[in-house]
């Protein structure tokens, strides 16, 4: 009923009952399967997988050639309600979503106001439902305001509907204060999601302090700010058994903390971006504020362990932090210009040239990383084609050449350091709770 | 900075030359070179000798100047760097001379307007005219450039100068030395011809020039060291200090200074010092500058 709601309003997406996914390369990770076959979709469920499905479906999608995965989930992205529309909202999100192959996308709270109490995580429940074209879950805030002092009222968030808790952003300084949600939350089983940066070694700073940053001038955030941050919410979470994950790793050495930390039995997991496997602050030009990302572009050396942890099960998962912000507030001197950039259409094109097509990475590992890994950390239906899941479907032609122009981009964001790349890999269809979203025209 | 060649230097230091006989030789300074060529100085940090020197580089060769600083101007009112330039290029003008707090803020107007864009302090990333002066005068007072041994003494973590002076002086063929406190050094600071010091007094041997940054009182609050009084007596250049290097070294001080502090005021005044020409010279530079760059009788 929701779906045939939006459909009227959005006419975006193919309305069927059931839908045929001809001849693709079904990957999914979560059960173990990759092979060429056939997916049958009813009534937003997944009725079948499996060669030369027979039956009538309303719709037929030719696949041969392309890779037919689970919906794409990802974790952390800003879709900047309430309060901050000009950079984004839940429409264009959800369009950027759809095209960057994504069915579920959990938004983060630093929104004005902060995410915190139970009202808004409902009202941004109901928001989403009725926008409808993804699926975006709601995180909350750990503290009142995300200011470090007081928690909020992460049970009544729970009882609304969060998905997990985050003051990312910025690092909670106050050890008791993160300790004590830590605690908290023990009996819930929910995560926070933390963003890892200790605040006074990166204040004023605007790129990784290295090599680069001394030449040009620009303020520091170093990595030893990330790895004490790190190291020390690994200890609060093996201390109290309490479940971090952490936000965004882009240090060398805080992915050898976490490595260390798992192997010690830490309720610990931990995620990465494209940017971070793949750009360098080699890239950081002081007159375009593209680059300018917290924590910041890092060294090769910092890319290749985090490749290293992504492969070894240290890295769980890939999210894309996605961070629009509107033109003329990224279009502006580098120190001024906010962090942040739009990930969600760029993703799958810079994992598909960069890891897969270059062979650092197999189809199986990075799927899952975007798909069963993060529904398993966080509790969501989602992530697999298996029997009676929801139909959550995207389908990825792995040869397809596009360049990556900020004119297309969905998002309202629009400096993106991807854009003017060429990508060979891209999202061709996505199919949400079994509709055929039709943004993708190319 | 570092676009510019030792070729793009050398030319700059020969039109300076003849630009510096122009101001001592008294009389009517005014010359025609840039008749008719508007230049606009838009200073969005505050400033004495760049503002003024480009002021007068640019009157002195016949431009009209208009020189707009940050806090009488509409920028006060929240108009965004593109637009503030794009109003001044709308007005006309030829060369816009900009300082701005920002790295980058230069090169991002070159992005966005058509004026010639004359980088006159960005952040702490570059002040290329400073650098020109201070090879103009060092080769003034030594005849010279390569071979000579420079050491910059003080905050060089924020200092635009010294970045400028690095590639303008190690392009020349001068061997560069840093000297500072540790929480004043670049970290990572990885560059060909530069040595960097913990200790004032190895820097400072056998030095040729010693080139002395201001510090600012800020960084004191910021934890970079714990009083001035410390700073003065460990890395304050003064006359003991200058013992150590070479007998006819000169020595440099960007401006503004403080006294007592960084440089103490017999050092400032000394035969040795340069200070006081820097200024000269920095009209000079800036008139090569802007004669060569908005295409002026040669």
């Amino acid at each position: 009923m929701k779906n045939q709601l939006w459909q009227i309003r959005k006419r975006e997406a193919t309305l069927s009952d059931s839908l045929l996914i001809r001849g693709g390369r079904v990957i999914d990770p979560a059960n173990n399967f990759d092979a060429i076959a056939d997916v049958l979709v009813v009534d937003g469920k997944i009725a079948a997988v499996k060669p030369d499905i027979n039956f009538e479906a309303h719709y037929e999608y030719n696949a041969a050639g392309k890779i037919v995965t689970p919906g794409l989930i990802d974790m952390h992205v800003h879709l900047r309600e309430p309060g901050q529309e000009a950079k984004e909202d839940f429409v264009s999100g959800s369009k950027a979503a759809v095209a960057g192959g994504y069915t579920t996308v959990a938004t983060m709270p630093n929104t004005s106001p902060t995410v915190d109490n139970a009202a808004l995580v409902r009202s941004m429940v109901k928001r989403a439902e009725d926008v409808g074209i993804v699926n975006i879950k709601i995180i909350g805030a750990v503290t009142k305001g995300q200011h470090g002092q007081e928690l909020a009222e992460m049970r009544d968030m729970i009882a609304a509907g969060a998905v997990a808790f985050s003051d990312d952003g910025h690092f909670d300084d106050n050890a008791k204060i993160f300790l004590n949600a830590l605690d908290y939350l023990h009996d819930t089983g929910k995560v926070i999601i933390c963003h890892e940066e200790e605040t006074s070694l990166v204040k004023e700073g605007v790129m990784n302090e290295g090599k680069r940053s001394a030449l040009l001038g620009l303020k520091g955030r170093p990595t030893v700010a990330e790895d004490i941050a790190v190291a020390r919410d690994v200890l609060l979470a093996e201390y109290t058994g309490g479940r971090v994950h952490i936000a965004h790793i882009s240090s060398a050495r805080a992915v050898d903390i976490v490595r260390d930390a798992k192997k010690r039995g830490v309720k610990v997991t931990a995620e990465v971006t494209p940017q971070h496997l793949t750009m360098t602050d080699e890239l950081v030009d002081p007159a375009d504020a593209s680059t300018k990302i917290n924590p910041p572009l890092r060294t090769q050396k910092d890319c290749d362990a985090c490749l290293t942890g992504l492969l070894d099960g240290t890295i769980d998962m890939i999210v894309t932090d996605h961070s629009p912000h509107a033109p003329e507030e990224k279009d502006r001197e580098y120190i001024y210009a906010p962090s942040g950039f739009p990930g969600l259409e760029t993703s799958v094109g810079v994992l598909f040239t960069e890891l897969y097509h270059t062979g650092k990475i197999d189809l199986k590992t990075l799927i899952g990383k975007m798909t069963c890994n993060p529904a398993q950390i966080f509790g969501l239906d989602a992530g697999t084609l298996s029997i009676d899941a929801p139909a959550d479907i995207t389908i990825i032609d792995p040869e397809l050449a596009w360049t990556v122009d900020a004119k297309n981009f969905y998002t309202k964001g629009s400096h993106s350091p991807f854009v003017g790349r060429e990508f060979k890999g891209r999202v061709v269809a996505t199919i949400v709770r079994g509709n055929l979203m039709k943004l993708n025209q190319w | 900075m570092e676009n510019f060649s030792a070729d793009d230097i050398r030319l700059v230091l020969n039109t300076a030359r003849k630009f510096k006989q122009v101001i001592r030789r008294g009389g009517d300074k005014k010359l025609s070179n840039l008749r008719g060529k508007a230049i606009v100085n838009l200073f969005y940090e505050p400033s004495t000798r760049t503002r003024t020197s480009f002021e007068l580089a640019g009157k002195y060769l016949g431009a009209d100047v208009v020189s707009i600083t940050s806090g009488t101007s509409s920028i006060v009112k929240g108009e965004s760097l593109r637009d503030t330039l794009r109003t001044i290029e709308a007005m006309g003008t030829d060369a816009i001379v900009m300082r701005h707090k920002s790295e980058g803020a230069a090169d991002f107007a070159t992005r966005v307007v058509k004026p010639i864009i004359i980088n006159a302090g960005d952040g702490a990333h570059a002040h290329p005219s400073q650098a020109l002066l201070d090879l103009f005068t060092i080769e003034q007072a030594k005849g010279r450039l390569a071979g000579l041994k420079v050491v910059i003494v003080g905050d060089i973590l924020h200092s635009r100068v010294a970045r400028s002076d690095v590639y303008a002086m190690t392009r020349m063929g001068m061997e560069v030395h840093f000297a500072g406190f540790k929480t004043m050094l670049p970290r990572f600071f990885d560059f060909d011809g530069v040595t960097i010091h913990e200790s004032l007094d190895d820097a400072l041997k056998n030095a040729d020039v010693v080139n002395v940054l201001r510090i600012q009182l800020e960084r004191q609050q910021a934890g970079l060291f714990p009083s001035t009084r410390e700073y003065a007596r460990v890395f304050g250049i003064n006359e003991d200090r200058l013992r150590l290097v070479k007998d006819d070294a000169l020595i440099l001080h960007p401006g503004p200074q403080n006294k007592g502090l960084e440089i103490s005021s017999e050092a400032t005044y000394c035969e040795r010092s340069a200070i006081h020409d820097q200024v000269q010279n920095g009209v000079a530079i800036r008139m090569a500058l802007l004669n060569l760059t908005l295409g002026g009788a040669a």
